[in-house]
């Protein structure tokens, strides 16, 4: 449905998209990661045909966008990383004009309107002026805006930034009802468990590359920690590091004052472990353990915590 | 279609919705031209015109003298009073009044001999500020007229010219002069003699004295006759033009910031030409232009009396090709600004600059010759030579043309420059 190949974007000396090759089948959720910079919205933007790419193709249903006026567009909803809103009018008025630049009109217009009010939950507040809305509301409308001429394929950058937790779950509700309508979608994001609670497919951006793409429970494969085990000591001055390092089946270990943080490559190291522990003379005031998330899978890949 | 009606009314509604654009669009030029219009305006009632004060000092106290003064206090343009010498210096050079003349003793017989062309010429002083030097030339021009009657009247009639004449033709006598010369100037006085003795009844009404041997009459050149010049026809097109221009910049800071909004994002991601987006705005601003237009204009009719003395199609070509030029002004504003913030100053700078060029502010028959040719390069400066010559000055459609020309090639080049200067990508 949405296909994109060795695209490249650079501004002066900054490779904002540096080689991008991405696919989204029909219906597929496509969740692209990546830290401030990474060149997400560059990406959308050549995706949508806003950027010029430098080289590489995008196409949608298989067809190039041709130009200005073409017809591929129509079947593209872009929902801005801004607030793309006029806020001196009413919802009602910014979602009649969003809808009539894709040639929607009378009937067709006022129906599209309802439903996309209704779908976001605004349909009582429709005749109020955008900037009467709360922060969540508008993100809202923002959405709404991008639904009037019903794409079949909606870009969407950063959808629920800078919104408090109820109206990113109303948001979150919208694109899964968007998905059930069989819609298919990409969006940025920098919350990861919303990345992984709805999308098909992650991919990892970062110094504009991809530099992963796959499913979550793929992407948990690529690093070799099964689990981690978090152990508080009694006392501070653990001495034994180099040696936890060593040995075999854990991965990686660090401590950080009194915590240890061990990740381990299975589980049924935990015994060995705790003896070895003892015999140290350690004392153990609480133990913990935690599977890997994409926050860890971001880490090892690029070596950066993603919301930094 | 629809996209672009959609487009215009967006941009009518974004307009109407802010107070502070409407009142700078519509309410300021209406203020600023009542103002402008107030201050340069002759005053529409002749018992308001301020006559100008003048001092006289007379120092000859009687005769010619007191007949001079009596004739200048006749002049309706002169408020004359008077004072002594030291009194009358003082006022000048305080800027009290701008003029002050002093007649000299004796002046009513030196006056009517020099008249003669014998003995020496009195001396009136003409004491006047330097920053009133067009009203010490208009006294001068007065006072030579008042001065001829006056000293000819007593010449001719007055016990003073009876003395002088008979004086003279003794002098003439005795001279040395060559025979026929004499005779012929003796001739002449003694006629004079003759015709200062006509008994008292028998003289004319006034007994005038010579006049200056013509009449003038002040017509101020506008459309027909019947029509005064209306100061506020000027300072209401030159308003206009100026917050008309100011609206461009605000097209033109409103593109920028639809960048920077991310709206130009959703617009570059709709299936648009260019011409739907940059036309659409250009519409816009013309509407909006022709509705400043509009309403500046009338209000100045209604309240002011500015009429279209000229042609109305002149007028109101040369009013679409302005907005049209405003249009495109505010699309290269959008095209040439980075940010918002850096285009603002700028575009305020250029605009005041090109306001006072094209003599909006200070009419531009005022400019020195080279400054009137050389800001002909301004656009504006057509625009508000074109509307002073369909309103006041009541010219036709021919007298509009060339504007209407100018205009809309600056239009045109400034639309061009825009769209090959406009940064179409939505890159942020
Ligand atoms: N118009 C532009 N001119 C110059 N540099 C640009 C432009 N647009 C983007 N960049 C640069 O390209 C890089 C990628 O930017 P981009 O906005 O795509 O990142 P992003 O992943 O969307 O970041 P964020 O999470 O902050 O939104 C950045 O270094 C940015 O400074
Ligand atoms: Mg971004």
């Amino acid at each position: 449905m949405l296909r994109a190949a060795s695209l490249k974007k650079a501004y002066g000396a900054i490779h904002a998209v540096n080689g991008v090759s991405l696919d989204a089948a029909d219906g597929e959720t496509i969740g692209l990661l990546g830290p401030n910079g990474a060149g997400k919205t560059t990406l959308i933007g050549m995706l949508a045909g806003l950027v010029e790419p430098d080289s590489g193709e995008v196409r949608i249903a298989g067809e190039a966008i041709g130009g200005d006026t073409s017809a591929v567009k129509l079947k593209l909803g872009l929902v801005p990383q801004e607030l793309a809103l006029f806020e001196e009018m009413t919802a009602n008025a910014n979602l009649d004009l969003f809808g009539a630049l894709y040639g929607l009109s009378g009937a067709r217009l006022a129906r599209e309107r309802a439903r996309v009010l209704e779908l976001v939950g605004l349909s009582d507040r429709a005749k109020d002026k955008a900037e009467s809305f709360s922060g969540g509301m508008k993100r809202r409308l923002n959405l709404a805006a991008a639904l009037m001429h019903d794409p079949q394929v909606i870009l969407l950058d950063e959808p629920t930034v800078g919104v408090d937790p109820q109206s990113r779950n109303a948001i979150f509700d919208n694109l899964e009802e968007l998905k059930a309508g069989g819609k298919t979608l990409l969006y940025t994001t920098h919350y990861m468990e919303e990345a992984a609670r709805l999308c098909d497919r992650i991919a990892i951006m970062d110094h504009g590359k991809v530099v992963a793409n796959d499913t979550l429970s793929e992407l948990l494969r690529l690093i070799p920690v099964s689990n981690f085990v978090v152990i508080d000591l009694a006392a501070e001055g653990f001495d034994g590091m180099p040696e936890l390092r060593e040995m075999s089946g854990v991965a990686e270990a660090a401590l950080n004052g009194r915590q240890l943080r061990i990740g381990v490559e299975a589980l049924s190291l935990l015994p060995d472990l705790l003896v070895w522990l003892r015999g140290r003379g350690a004392e153990i005031e609480h133990i913990l353990t935690e599977r890997p998330t994409l926050e860890t899978v971001f880490l090892h890949l690029t070596g950066r915590s993603l919301r930094d | 279609m629809t996209a672009f009606v959609a487009l215009v009314r967006k941009d009518l509604r974004i307009f109407f919705a802010d107070r502070r654009a409407v009142i700078m669009a519509f309410a300021a030029p209406i203020l600023i031209g009542s103002f402008f219009g107030y201050v340069f305006g002759e005053p529409r009632n002749p018992k308001d015109q301020s006559r100008m004060k003048v001092l006289v000092v007379d120092q000859e106290r009687q005769g010619a003298a007191k007949d001079l003064i009596a004739s200048l206090g006749k002049d309706p343009n002169l408020e004359v009073a008077a004072s002594e010498l030291e009194a009358a210096r003082e006022a000048v050079r305080k800027g009290k009044v701008p003029v002050a003349i002093v007649i000299p003793e004796k002046f009513g017989e030196q006056a009517g001999q020099a008249l003669f062309g014998a003995g020496a010429k009195p001396e009136i002083i003409v004491l006047f500020d330097p920053s009133h030097r067009v009203e010490a030339g208009m006294i001068r021009g007065i006072l030579t007229g008042q001065v001829m009657q006056t000293v000819t009247k007593d010449a001719f009639g007055g016990e003073g010219g009876k003395r002088t004449a008979t004086s003279m033709r003794r002098s003439v006598e005795g001279a040395p002069m060559e025979a026929s010369e004499k005779s012929a100037l003796t001739g002449l006085l003694q006629s004079v003699e003759k015709f200062n003795a006509r008994p008292q009844a028998a003289r004319g009404g006034g007994g005038g004295g010579l006049t200056i041997p013509f009449a003038m009459k002040d017509e101020a050149l506008t459309s027909r006759a019947g029509v005064v010049y209306n100061s506020y026809a000027h300072s209401f097109g030159g308003m206009a033009i100026q917050f008309m221009l100011f609206m461009g910049i605000d097209v033109g800071i409103g593109m920028l910031l639809l960048r920077q909004r991310g709206l130009w994002r959703r617009f570059r991601a709709a299936p648009l030409s260019k011409t739907t987006l940059l036309g659409s705005r250009a519409v816009s601003a013309m509407l909006v232009g022709m509705l400043i237009l509009a309403v500046v204009f009338s209000f100045a009719w209604l309240v002011f009396g500015v009429k279209v003395e000229g042609s109305m199609v002149g007028f109101l070509g040369i009013c679409a090709a302005f907005s049209l030029m405003t249009a495109g002004y505010g699309l290269l504003i959008a095209a040439l600004g980075r940010t918002p913030e850096a285009a603002r100053g700028l575009a305020i700078l250029g605009t005041l600059l090109m306001v006072m060029l094209s003599g909006a502010w200070v009419p531009s028959f005022l400019f020195p010759r080279w400054m009137q040719r050389v800001t002909t390069l301004v656009p504006a400066r057509w625009a508000m030579d074109g509307l002073d010559a369909m309103t006041w000055r009541g010219l036709g459609l021919e007298e509009a043309l060339p504007a209407i020309g100018v205009l809309l090639l600056a239009a045109v080049v400034f639309g061009a420059v825009a769209v090959w200067k406009f940064r179409w990508e939505a890159d942020g």
